[in-house]
């Protein structure tokens, strides 16, 4: 019976740790994320690859930015739950969505005084695709682009 | 060295093409991070140390790309492109290319 018991804690403790830290750490993040997006605004990131103003630029180099997030035990529960009955996995979606938006970021912060970044590409990549257990679930996100200087 | 993802230069005219050049590096994690990012597996966040390893991995191939491009006798690098795939667990190959040319 004791055995049982402690069986038990050592399976919910982690994802109940899970839960109410991963939680947090996400609404830090997001909180963050929302503030940093609003103080580099000023930089137009864009997806097209022609300059707005050809004639005018000065300068251009290649930024980037990247960013490994790990998913927390609660998610991956929630995660082995999905895969039986199907559906949208939101708790990934919020996760790769910090991913993306933080290496963008990060991007930003390397070209400051630009004018424009142009040509924004992202990619997405696990490091560890095996689903062994213990294996670490993580996701990396990857921004570059061409910062130009007017 | 200049680097850009768009096929020219603004500002500049391309004079030379030198063809594809590129770089790669096969990275692996060590035992200590793998163990911390073990820890912060359950309580999720940002893994500092892969993030780090992997730019890291990603200066040095595109270094080896850019002193490729330097032994063609170009001076700037279009059009590049990044790739990651991973070869085995836990360890994983940053791969960046793009278009060696001589710039004016």
């Amino acid at each position: 019976m004791t055995e049982l018991i402690i069986n038990l804690v050592v399976i919910i403790v982690p994802i109940a740790l899970g839960y109410f830290i991963g939680k947090y750490l996400e609404k830090k993040h997001y909180a963050s994320i929302h503030k940093r997006e609003k103080e580099l605004a000023y930089i137009p990131a864009i997806v097209l690859k022609k300059p707005l103003q050809p004639d005018m630029v000065t300068s251009a180099r290649l930024v980037s930015g990247s960013v490994v997030i790990s998913i927390d035990k609660f998610k991956r529960l929630v995660a082995a739950l999905r895969n039986i009955f199907g559906g949208n996995i939101a708790s990934f979606e919020s996760l790769i969505d910090r991913a993306r938006r933080e290496a963008i970021l990060r991007m930003k912060e390397q070209a400051t005084d630009a004018d424009e970044i142009i040509n924004i590409r992202i990619e997405t990549s696990s490091i560890s695709k095996n689903s062994r257990k213990g294996s670490i679930g993580s996701v990396e996100a990857f921004a570059y682009g061409t910062a130009l200087k007017y | 060295m200049h680097l850009t993802n768009i096929e020219t230069i603004p500002g500049k005219t391309i004079t030379e093409h030198y063809g594809i050049v590129s770089g790669s590096t096969v990275r692996a994690k060590h035992a200590g991070r793998d163990f911390m990012a073990g820890l912060k597996n359950i309580f999720g966040g940002e893994l500092k140390g892969y993030t780090e390893l992997l730019s890291e991995s990603r200066d040095q191939a595109m270094s080896r790309m850019t002193d490729q491009a330097k032994s063609l006798g170009a001076n700037a690098v279009v059009n590049v492109r990044f790739s990651t795939s991973s070869v085995a667990s836990g360890a994983a190959e940053l791969y960046v290319y793009g278009t060696a040319v001589k710039v004016n």
